[in-house]
C-alpha cells in the first residue's frame, strides 16, 4: 500500500480514538471542565502532562535543530527537562494543596489583590495564544506533507477536532485524549529511531547506539561521535561535540538560555494547571516524576536521532552526483525544504559550512539539466551548494533509512498527536483564564454553575478561532514570539509563585512591582533585539535567554519592595502555612 | 504553626536544597561550565561533558524527582501530615 493510504488509515484511526475518548468523558460541571474532577491517577496525569508539554516543536523540529547545533543543542535538552525538577520540588505540591483551578487564582489569593490576578491572567492568555498559533501551523504542515491537502485546509481540520474534544470534555476530555496522544507520539518517535540506530550501529537502543561504533561501510569500527567530529571538521564545520568556538554561542549565553528555558517551563500555565487534576499532594509529586520520565524517553532519543540523521545525511548526499542522490532527497525537494544549487557546475552535491544562497529557496519552476529544481536566489561566496530545512530531519528520517510506508504514516500521526495535545492544553488555559478568572472571579461572582460552564465552552470556541486564524495567516513574528512566551513565563510567574510558597513575608506591593519590572525588562529587551534591530546589549545574551535575567530582576524587586512595605495580613500568612502541609488537600475547591 | 510542623518544613526545605544542588551540578556545572575539561574524558564514544549536556543530566533529573517523592512520602508519614 502507498504512503498516502497508510497515512489516511493511521490518522483516521488515531483521530477516531481521540473523538471516542472525548465523547466518553464529556462533562457537566465546572470542576470536571477545569480540573477533570480532580481525580486523575498520577500515572495518567504524567502521560497527559508529557503529551501536553511535548509540542510539534519537540516532535518535529528539536532533533533537527540539535543535528545542526551539535553540543549547543543541549540548551533545549537540559532546558526543557530541567524545569520539571523545579516544578516538582518548588511548585506542583503546593499549588495542588492550594487547590483552586488556575494559576491566576493562586496569584490573586496569595497576594490578596485583583491587580495581581489580572496581571497574571493577561500573561497566561498571552503566553498560551502565542504558543497555540505555532501548534496550529504545525498541524497544517503535517497534513499538507502527508495527506496532500492544502496547509490551510489542514489547519481547519485540526481546529474542528480540537474544538470538538476540548469543548465537550474540557480538562477531563483533554486529559484522557492526551494519554492516547502520548502513546501515539512516543511510538511514532521511537520506531524510526530504533531502526536507524540498528542500521548505523547495530545497537537497538538509540541512547546507547549514539555512543557506539559504526557497524558497516568505510567508517566501520569507528565511534560514531568521532567520525561525526572528523567529517564536520573536514567540511568546515565546528566539531560536533565541541562546546564553544567561533560562530557559536558563548558560555554565558548557553547558561542563560538553558536557565530561561528551565524556569520558563516551570512557569508555563498549561503545564502547572495539570497538577490541579490529581487527587492529592502526594499524587502531584509522583505525577511530576512520571511526566519527566515519559518526556525523557523522547528527549534522550532526540539527540541520538540528531546524530544519526547528520551522519546519514552527509554520507548519502555529500559528494554524490545528483543522479545518484537518494529518493528522499528528491521527494523533499518537491516540498521546497531541500534545494541544491550546482555552483561549480560539476553535477555533484557539495555540502560545506555556510549558506548555499541567500534566504529560503525561491524556485523558478524550471528544471536544470540533471532534473534538479532551479532556484532564483542569489548565491553566496561559500562552497556550500546544499540547502536543508532543519525541520525535515525527523519527518524524513524513516525515508532516509528506507523504512516501510506504514512507519512513515505513523510518524505523520505522531506529529499530529504532538501538535493537537499541546494545542488543546493551551486552549483550556485561555478559556479558563477568561471564563473563570476574569468573568467569574472579577466581573460576576454571582454567575451560576451552568452559565460559567457555557462561557467556558464558548471561550474554547473563540480561542480555537483565534488560533486557527494565526495558523492560516501566520504573522511573520511567530518564531520570535515563542521566545517571548518563555521569557514571560520565566520573568513573571516563576519568582512570585516560588516566593509565595517559600517566603511568607512576600506581599502584594512586592509581587506587583516584581512582575511588572521582570516582564517590562524582558519585553523591552526582546522587542529591541528582535524587532528594532538593536544588538543584544546585556553581556551579549540572546533574546531567547533574557528571561533568566528578567527572573532575577523580579526576585530582587519583589524582595526589596516587600521589605519596604507592610507585611501581608495574618490570614495570608496562615494560607501560606496551610499550603506547606499536605494534609487536607481534598478536592479542588471553589470557595 | 505547631513546633513539629516547623521541623517538618525545615526538613522539606533541606531535602529540596540538597536535590537542587545536584540538579545544578549535573546540568550547569558538568554540562556547561566544565564541559571542555570533561570532554577530555571519554566514556565509550562519548566525551563526558557532551554526554552530561545531552543525556546524563536528563537521567539524573528523573531520578531526583522520584527521590524527592520517596523522601517526602516518608517525611509526611513521620509527621503524620499525609493523606
Amino acid at each position: 500500500m502507498s504512503i498516502q493510504i497508510w497515512t489516511y488509515i493511521m490518522v483516521g484511526l488515531t483521530f477516531g480514538i481521540y473523538i471516542y475518548i472525548a465523547w466518553r468523558s464529556r462533562v457537566k460541571d465546572t470542576r470536571g471542565f477545569y480540573v477533570a474532577g480532580g481525580g486523575v491517577p498520577p500515572l495518567a496525569n504524567g502521560l497527559a502532562t508529557a503529551a501536553d508539554w511535548m509540542s510539534a516543536a519537540s516532535f518535529i523540529s528539536m532533533a533537527g535543530l540539535i543535528s545542526f547545533m551539535g553540543y549547543q543543542g543541549c540548551v533545549y535538552l537540559m532546558g526543557w527537562t530541567g524545569g520539571y525538577v523545579l516544578l516538582a520540588l518548588m511548585l506542583a505540591p503546593y499549588l495542588r494543596k492550594f487547590g483552586k483551578f488556575t494559576v491566576p487564582d493562586f496569584v490573586g489569593d496569595r497576594y490578596y489583590s485583583t491587580a495581581a490576578r489580572i496581571v497574571a491572567l493577561i500573561c497566561a492568555i498571552f503566553v498560551s495564544l502565542t504558543y497555540v498559533a505555532g501548534q496550529m501551523r504545525g498541524v497544517g504542515i503535517v497534513f499538507s506533507r502527508f495527506l496532500g491537502v492544502d496547509v490551510n485546509t489542514g489547519v481547519i481540520i485540526g481546529m474542528f477536532i480540537v474544538f470538538f474534544y476540548a469543548g465537550l470534555g474540557g480538562m477531563k476530555g483533554i486529559t484522557w485524549t492526551q494519554v492516547a496522544q502520548y502513546i501515539t507520539l512516543i511510538i511514532a518517535f521511537l520506531i524510526p529511531a530504533v531502526a536507524i540506530s540498528m542500521k548505523i550501529t547495530g545497537n537497538p537502543i538509540p541512547q546507547l547506539g549514539f555512543g557506539d561504533t559504526i557497524a558497516q561501510g568505510q567508517d566501520a569500527g569507528q565511534y560514531l561521535m568521532e567520525t561525526l567530529n572528523k567529517i564536520s571538521v573536514d567540511l568546515g564545520f565546528a566539531e560536533y561535540t565541541s562546546a564553544f568556538g567561533a560562530g557559536q554561542k558563548s558560555m554565558l549565553d548557553v547558561f542563560a538560555l538553558t536557565l530561561a528555558l528551565m524556569v520558563g517551563t516551570a512557569g508555563l500555565p498549561h503545564v502547572i494547571i495539570r497538577f490541579y487534576t490529581v487527587p492529592n499532594v502526594r499524587a502531584a509529586r509522583l505525577s511530576a516524576g512520571y511526566a519527566l520520565l515519559f518526556i525523557a524517553i523522547l528527549y534522550t532519543t532526540a539527540p541520538a536521532v540528531a546524530g544519526f540523521a547528520r551522519y546519514n545525511m552527509i554520507k548519502t548526499v555529500n559528494d554524490v552526483t545528483y543522479a545518484e542522490a537518494p529518493s528522499w532527497f528528491k521527494n523533499w525537494e518537491e516540498t521546497g525544504l531541500v534545494a541544491w544549487m550546482d555552483k561549480n557546475g560539476d553535477g555533484i552535491i557539495q555540502y560545506r559550512a555556510g549558506d548555499a544562497f541567500k534566504g529560503s529557496p525561491q524556485f523558478t519552476g524550471e528544471k536544470g539539466s540533471l532534473g534538479q529544481l532551479m532556484v532564483a536566489n542569489a548565491p553566496t561566496d561559500s562552497p556550500n551548494e546544499l540547502y536543508v530545512d532543519r525541520d525535515i530531519m525527523v519527518l524524513a528520517n524513516p525515508e532516509m533509512a528506507n523504512l516501510p510506508a506504514w512507519v512513515i504514516a505513523l510518524v505523520a500521526a505522531g506529529g499530529l498527536a504532538a501538535a493537537l495535545s499541546t494545542a488543546s492544553g493551551l486552549l483550556l488555559v485561555v478559556a479558563s483564564s477568561i471564563s473563570h478568572d476574569l468573568y467569574y472571579r472579577v466581573i460576576n461572582r454571582q454567575a451560576s454553575e451552568k452559565s460559567r460552564l457555557l462561557l467556558g465552552r464558548i471561550m474554547i470556541g473563540v480561542a480555537v478561532l483565534i488560533a486557527g486564524y494565526f495558523g492560516i495567516n501566520p504573522p511573520g513574528f511567530v518564531a520570535q514570539v515563542v521566545a517571548l512566551a518563555f521569557g514571560l513565563g520565566a520573568s513573571s510567574f516563576f519568582p512570585i509563585l516560588v516566593l509565595g510558597v517559600f517566603w511568607k513575608r512576600a506581599n502584594r506591593e512586592g509581587a506587583i512591582a516584581g512582575m511588572i519590572s521582570g516582564i517590562g525588562f524582558t519585553m523591552l529587551y526582546i522587542i529591541q533585539t528582535k524587532f528594532l534591530g538593536v544588538d543584544p546589549w546585556f553581556f551579549g545574551i540572546s533574546p531567547e535567554g533574557i528571561g533568566a535575567v528578567g527572573m532575577v530582576l523580579n526576585f530582587v524587586v519583589t524582595i526589596v519592595v516587600s521589605k519596604l512595605t507592610a507585611p501581608p495580613p495574618a490570614e495570608i500568612q496562615e494560607l501560606v502555612e496551610s499550603v506547606r502541609i499536605p494534609r487536607g488537600a481534598g478536592a479542588a475547591v471553589d470557595h | 504553626m505547631a513546633k513539629d510542623l516547623k521541623v517538618y518544613w525545615r526538613r522539606n526545605v533541606r531535602y529540596m536544597i540538597v536535590l537542587l544542588s545536584i540538579w545544578f551540578l549535573v546540568s550547569y556545572v558538568f554540562g556547561i561550565l566544565l564541559v571542555e575539561p570533561l570532554n577530555a574524558i571519554r566514556i565509550g564514544g562519548f566525551p563526558l561533558g557532551f554526554w552530561f549536556a545531552q543525556q546524563g543530566s536528563i537521567y539524573v533529573f528523573v531520578v531526583l524527582i522520584f527521590v524527592y517523592f520517596l523522601l517526602m512520602s516518608r517525611l509526611d508519614k513521620e509527621f503524620d501530615v499525609n493523606e
